[in-house]
């Protein structure tokens, strides 16, 4: 791509014009804290030759919330909804990686019926981020269409987390030990009805509309191209770094829960432009699905929270007949459980990538330090070397198909 | 074998011996805890040591840094490094050891991701990295003072800010707390909680010279 002048024209061309030489600065332009392609309240100076990005500089603590400190502070227990408002987008799968590390640091067995449900509704949390991530991409890069009709699924979503969890958005329903409560039955088969019946049919039109489009492909193929040894060298996890070609997946290579017996497939891409990553997560989708079906045919009933009566609090209708269950209930919710003394990294497969929480214990019921690794602070640190040479929209479609939310990368740490 | 559901990885037999080995002077301390691999080494030659470990370990990828502090120590920050391997399927922790002072050699030249990584630890903790070109804060406010993840920071930090009408901006002011933070100590006294209890005090012996009233009946022998 040439940016300069006078590579178009030689200099003798510029002469005959008439036009005197004058040298033009580059020029920095402020993109966001508020800006509709943001993806939240980023903001990002880009220094500008004319219209070809030479450096961009991402400011990105505009929305530190101080979680990792706020941790400290509270019981295991109490910092599971911290956990769903780093990535809003992807609430469980947030919780997923902090109840994996608490049950790792105790060595707690999880009932089957429990790792099932984690599993699934990881998968529909999967799902629920790839529409949002894919709507508000191909909105950036200009077309309307496929947005609101995504949205609709993910309101679909939305509606099933509330019947599992009480709450749309922040479910806070993972815990230490398996899930909060049981799902009934009539939400696993209404859900496995809208994958049979609704799902597939607005999700494959939505895409269809772009995945061919010529527009689409003129704004995404090339754009933002990210080699194997770039990929690795800058962290890249998740779809970005499938999408140059790895694959790469913890689901795969270090199963927890019950992913060791699910059968799918990983999708990589070739190329590792925009237009990859964009198909990569289309394609993850599908994978969700088949995970979400399996799920569903082989998930056995049973409890859904371990026994072990010093981590999970007994339930309230056992409470009115037992003293002791009453006596823990009362330890649990207000001294929380203690955690041998020790320090785990443990990362899973977040639909962003790999989304890591490194918890040192000293022993007590507050954990001494819990340090969160997300996904986004890598990857948006790459925008750097992906933009440069390229032209200012394309900064948009940079960003979009890198999933940034902003709740996690800054991390709200 | 563990219970847990937790990301399974197998083991690498023999790792921590032969890092130990190949790294030679810079081992500190190793340690597999918890199914996990760690290593200390010496701050200095954390750069060398993250280099063998990437090329001939095979770990290519640095996931994390991570701050860690413990103010009653001397040197009272660790900062760990988080290796993953690919080709390998296995993680490892590198930790160093420092304080306010003493710079830890960047590791940027290695991985340009740590450039971030180490900005963050800088801001938050205040270790210095010798060798990250752009070291400057990354998460806190423009023009922050302090650093926040320090033990002694606390947690409802030392300004506030609002916008305020009259001025037509967005000011500063302290914190100022309608009540008391309130942090709740949960430790069961049973378990050695190390403070006296509400009313605990009054078991102790009572100083000399306070005023005592006779027993009742205390003059009937």
């Amino acid at each position: 791509m040439s940016s300069k002048a006078t590579e178009i024209w030689t200099e003798e061309e510029v002469a005959k014009t008439g036009a005197t030489e004058s040298k033009i600065a580059n020029y920095t332009i402020n993109f966001g804290p508020q800006h509709p392609a943001a993806h939240g309240v980023l903001r990002l100076v880009l220094e500008l030759d004319g219209e070809i990005v030479e450096r961009v500089d991402p400011h990105i603590g505009l929305l530190h919330r101080g979680t990792e400190k706020l941790c400290e502070y509270k019981t295991y227990i109490q910092s599971i909804p911290y956990m769903d408002r780093l990535d809003y987008v992807s609430p469980m799968s947030m919780e997923h990686s902090y109840v994996l590390a608490i049950e790792k640091l105790l060595d707690l067995e999880v009932p089957i019926r429990a790792q099932y449900l984690r599993t699934f509704f990881a998968e529909l949390t999967r799902i629920k981020n790839h529409l949002l991530n894919i709507g508000s991409h191909v909105m950036d890069v200009g077309a309307m269409t496929p947005n609101l009709w995504l949205f609709e699924l993910r309101e679909d979503i939305m509606n099933f987390y509330e019947r599992a969890s009480g709450a749309r958005m922040h479910a806070n329903y993972f815990r230490p030990g398996g899930v909060h409560q049981d799902v009934p039955l009539k939400l696993l088969t209404d859900i496995a009805d809208w994958l049979d019946k609704r799902f597939f049919g607005l999700f494959d039109d939505a895409i269809s509309l772009v995945a061919d489009n010529r527009i689409f492909k003129q704004r995404n193929v090339d754009i933002g191209t990210v080699s194997k040894e770039d990929a690795i060298a800058w962290g890249f996890s998740g779809p970005m770094i499938r999408a140059s070609g790895i694959p790469w997946d913890i689901r795969k290579s270090q199963p927890y829960d019950v992913y060791g017996r699910m059968d799918f497939d990983v999708p990589v891409g070739t190329k590792g432009d925009c237009y990859d990553r964009m198909m990569v997560r289309v394609e993850e989708v599908r994978q969700s699905a088949r995970i979400m079906r399996q799920c569903l045919n082989e998930m056995p009933e049973g409890p859904v929270a371990s026994f072990d009566r010093k981590v999970v609090p007994p339930k309230r209708a056992e409470m009115k007949q037992s003293m002791e269950a009453l006596i823990h209930h009362f330890k649990l919710y207000t001294e929380g459980f203690h955690v041998p003394a020790g320090e785990v990294y443990v990362a899973t497969e977040s639909p962003k990538g790999e989304f890591g929480i490194y918890i040192v214990s000293d022993g007590t019921n507050k954990p001494y330090r819990v340090k969160i690794r997300p996904t986004g602070f890598s990857h948006l640190q790459a925008m750097d070397f992906m933009s440069k040479g390229h032209m200012l929209a394309d900064a948009t479609a940079i960003l979009g198909a890198m999933d940034i939310v902003f709740g996690e990368v800054r991390v709200d740490r | 074998m563990a219970r847990t559901s937790a990301p399974l990885v197998a083991p690498r037999e023999g790792i921590l011996d032969d890092v130990k080995a190949a790294i030679g002077d810079a081992f500190v301390e190793a340690k597999h805890e918890a199914f996990e691999d760690s290593v200390t080494v010496r701050r200095e030659s954390i750069v060398d040591v993250c280099r063998t470990l990437r090329d001939r370990f095979e770990y290519q990828q640095l996931m994390e840094i991570a701050g860690v502090d413990y103010p009653q120590r001397e040197e009272r920050f660790d900062v760990v490094y988080h290796l993953l391997s690919l080709t390998r399927n296995h993680r490892i922790r590198v930790r160093v050891i420092t304080d306010e002072e003493k710079p830890v050699p960047s590791v940027t030249g290695l991985w340009p991701v740590a450039g971030w990584l180490e900005r963050e630890v800088f801001d938050l903790f205040g270790v210095l990295f010798d060798g990250n070109e752009d070291l400057r804060r990354i998460l806190t406010d423009y023009g922050f003072r302090g650093h926040p993840l320090r033990k002694d920071f606390p947690l409802s930090g030392y300004h506030e800010m609002r916008y305020s009408e009259e001025e037509k901006r967005v000011v500063y002011e302290p914190v100022r707390l309608a009540q008391d933070f309130r942090s709740f100590d949960f430790l069961s006294p049973w378990e050695g909680a190390e403070y006296i209890l509400p009313g605990d005090e009054k078991a102790s012996p009572q100083a000399p010279g306070a005023p005592t009233t006779a027993p009742a009946g205390g003059d009937k022998k």
